[in-house]
């Protein structure tokens, strides 16, 4: 390697410059933030702005008609600014899923719909049966999907076969921050999968989110690891860091781990 | 006219549009998406539709979300 090629070899050369595709969309981060739980709205985009986020998610719900202040996102996330991404959180059938996805794209963002089927309302743990399901019949309708899913090879390369644009695992249950709970199924997805693995869910602190992206996937969904930290909009600035600290750790190559010390300094040339 | 809208039964008279009907509840129509008896009413599609006797509206926006 000569010394220019050395000099090129930074984070800010390789991963500012590495987007995360998805389908045919180009995103200039590979963290995705949700928008979730914050005090206010003004919290919510100081936070997500810091995340460098281009994809965010939203929510599809009822107008309060009685409250003065139902404010819908779209008065505080600008959709030129930002990929506004709804999702279907909440629903335990095919059918609401369904239901919410058709009203997501009907406010005319986009076709594209980050798709939860939940099986248990303790865990939050996806119905990857209906899961499924709600991924053909939408993928037949035109939408692109992401799947929310457990870590489970079969189901991911059957949501892959079924047309999901990308295929979201959860590195531990929704908003429970215990990090990556395991990053070998993580690696097994990412190895076999053709589409990108975006691990959505569980992350904690900074250091998960290192830690997942050095598994090598594609992007990373986060939003109570935001939303409940004591400073959400600092939090969102250590993820944004952590993101790509763990793309270039990724994308260098760590090294081999070994179960006995090896020494750093030359074991030759020692005094007498 | 009785109809339901989000859950709550409310009066609206005869012959209005769906989109007289987001007037008078104070929404934008750029900002919300409309269900009318489990169907979406697409933006275009406001003016024509009216309202009839019996409606049930689901009236949707976007709020934070993970």
């Amino acid at each position: 390697m000569t010394v220019d090629s050395m000099e090129s070899e930074t984070i800010e050369n390789l991963v500012s410059h590495d987007p995360l595709m998805v389908a045919d969309r180009e995103f200039s981060s590979r963290l995705i933030v949700g928008t979730g739980k914050y005090a206010s709205h003004e919290q919510t985009v100081a936070a997500v702005r810091a995340s460098g986020a281009e994809m965010v998610t939203v929510a599809v719900r009822r107008v309060d008609l009685d409250a003065t202040k139902s404010e819908s996102l779209l008065h505080h996330l600008d959709p030129s600014e930002f990929f506004l991404l709804p999702n279907t959180a909440g629903c335990f059938t095919a059918d609401e899923a369904i239901r919410y996805a058709r009203l997501g794209r009907e406010a005319g963002l986009s076709s594209w719909v980050k798709l939860e089927v939940i099986g248990d309302q303790e865990t939050l743990l996806p119905d990857t049966e209906a899961l499924l399901e709600a991924t053909r019949i939408l993928v037949g309708e035109g939408f692109t999907v992401l799947p929310y899913t457990n870590d489970d090879l079969i189901t991911a390369l059957r949501l892959e076969q079924a047309g999901a644009a990308a295929v979201m695992p959860l590195a531990s249950p929704i908003g429970s921050g215990l990090g990556l709970l395991n990053p070998v199924n993580i690696r097994i997805l990412k190895a076999r999968l053709s589409v990108p693995v975006i691990v959505d869910a569980g992350v904690g602190t900074a250091s998960d989110a290192c830690l997942t992206m050095e598994q090598g996937v594609d992007g990373i969904l986060m939003n109570t690891a935001l939303a409940a930290a004591e400073r959400p909009v600092l939090m969102a600035g250590a993820m944004r860091e952590a993101v790509r600290a763990g793309r270039a750790a990724w994308l260098a190559g760590r090294m081999p781990v070994r179960e006995w010390a090896v020494p750093s300094s030359p074991s030759t040339g020692m005094l007498d | 006219m009785r109809i339901e809208v989000n859950g709550s039964g409310r009066e609206f008279p005869a012959g209005g549009s769906v989109r007289r009907l987001l007037t008078e509840l104070g929404l934008d129509p750029r900002m919300v998406v409309v269900e009318r008896n489990r169907e979406i009413i697409r933006r275009e599609e406001l003016d024509d539709v009216l309202v009839a006797d019996g409606d049930r509206y689901e009236i949707v926006q976007f709020v934070g979300g993970g």
